[in-house]
């Protein structure tokens, strides 16, 4: 059974229609990354996945659950499927600890000293075991973004989206970030990543899916896509952003 | 019978300060209970409590507290049948209006976190009221304290209207000195200076939290 499966899902700002009918299935343990210009519906398409915004059409199913039914436990569903964002979004009056151990305590009732060592094997995973007791001010860009993955990764979810979790980094801290995504993409977690990172796209993903006006334009095995676009759209974009 | 104005006078206004503070304290309490909810119905993921709390702030800053003091002092006995002491009615007028007043307060501060600390700790799952709790609240918190502190100076001469209903206040207490005393501009700089005795302090302590909760994390 596919992880996820999008049929035909409708997502409009007012007039503005940013997702026009997208259809799409995920299956265990892949990795697809999305491609596209800003305001292609990327990031919405990802957004709606966990039901961070609602749907005026089609569906949207996770793991049999469908995300857009008004009678779905949306907070249980979120527990089981982690979204990392552009602007780390980490808790800024909590310490790294807290920021990792908040929700399995909260939400899934874990003792301190259990969250404790979940949060410094989550960090471990990130590369950031002498941060715990860092506050997020104090950390780089590119070491608040890992903490956010870390954080994500601790309530062990069985989809994780990432959406432009590079775009606010520099070259050099974007690095760091790519290599702890490619680690956890090597450990078999099911992945959707919006990205301007073709170079990592192309090595990383399964699948690549160019979106355009709301709609997914293209899609197929990331080499063979990026190597023949069949679209004007495609190849317009891949000739801006590659050079 | 007139008297002379002496210490006694002024050690008797001191003693009526009390009440001021009394009440204001009350009023604080009472106030801060129902701003809470306002402020947490206002948002509210709920559109209709928002509409509630949005409602009741409109609604009672139309209304002078005057008027809340008249309606509660003179107006439940009529329509209710209830006798109230001058004490029980302006606790409550204080309370109603404070609440509304605190609670547009707070509701900004809640606002004034970014929307993606909502969507972030919702993203973990985090349940509306653990996210109001442990994420949002004690991040607006700082904001908060300097507008409340502020409110509360203003708490503080407004519980002078109370006067009005016969509850003996610092104001009302000079009314009575006055009366007896017949020295009005000098029982007025009195009850002024002690007034001001009691919101300068607070006045400059919210401008010093304003300056600290501004740099530190």
């Amino acid at each position: 059974m596919s992880l996820v499966e999008l049929r035909d899902v409708v997502k409009r700002f007012g007039a503005n229609t940013v997702l026009d009918r997208v259809s799409l299935t995920v299956e265990p343990g892949e990795i697809i990354a999305v491609i596209g210009r800003s305001g292609s519906g990327k990031s919405t398409m990802l957004r709606c996945i966990n039901g961070l915004e609602s749907i005026q059409g089609g569906r949207i199913v996770f793991d049999g659950e469908t995300v857009n039914d008004p009678a779905t436990n949306l907070r249980k569903l979120r527990q089981r499927v982690g979204i990392v964002f552009q602007s780390y979004n980490l808790f800024p009056h909590l310490s790294v600890e807290r920021n990792i151990t908040l929700a399995p305590r909260v939400v899934k009732g874990m003792e301190r000293d259990a969250a404790r060592d979940l949060a410094s094997r989550a960090l471990a995973r990130v590369g950031l075991a002498d941060k715990i007791d860092a506050y997020p001010d104090q950390l780089s860009g590119g070491q608040q973004q890992r903490v956010a993955i870390a954080r994500s990764l601790a309530m062990q979810p069985q989809l994780m989206l990432f959406d432009e979790i590079t775009s606010a980094l520099d070259p050099e801290l974007t690095g760091e970030v790519l290599k702890v995504l490619e680690q956890v993409a090597k450990e078999g977690m099911t992945m959707m990543l919006v990205t301007h990172e073709i170079g990592f796209a192309r090595r990383v993903a399964t699948r690549l899916i160019f979106m355009h006006s709301g709609r997914i334009w293209e899609a197929g095995p990331a080499g063979d896509v990026l190597a023949k676009p069949r679209t004007p759209e495609l190849a317009t974009f891949l000739d801006a952003v590659l050079h | 019978m007139i008297r002379e104005f002496s210490l006694v006078d002024i050690y008797y206004l001191l003693l009526a300060a009390r009440w001021t503070l009394a009440l204001t304290g009350l009023a604080f309490l009472g106030g801060g209970l129902v701003g809470l909810l306002i402020a947490v119905l206002r948002v509210s993921p709920v559109a209709p409590l928002r509409a509630l709390g949005a409602g009741y702030i409109s609604i009672v800053q139309g209304i002078p507290l005057l008027a809340w003091l008249f309606v509660f002092f003179f107006g439940l006995p009529i329509l209710a049948g209830v006798r109230v002491s001058p004490w029980i009615a302006a606790m409550v007028a204080f309370s109603i209006y404070a609440g509304a007043f605190l609670g547009d307060i707070w509701r900004g501060c809640l606002q004034a976190i970014p929307r993606q600390q909502w969507e972030a700790s919702a993203s973990l799952g985090l349940s509306f009221a653990d996210q109001l709790r442990y994420i949002i609240v004690p991040q607006a918190v700082r904001v908060a304290i300097p507008p409340t502190v502020g409110f509360l100076v203003q708490l503080i001469k407004n519980t002078s209207l109370a006067a009005v209903i016969g509850f003996v206040e610092l104001t009302r207490e000079g009314q009575l000195t006055n009366s007896t005393t017949y020295r009005p501009f000098t029982v007025y700089i009195v009850v002024a200076a002690i007034y001001f005795a009691m919101c300068f302090p607070l006045t400059q302590w919210s401008r010093s939290l304003e300056r600290t909760l501004r740099v530190s994390r």
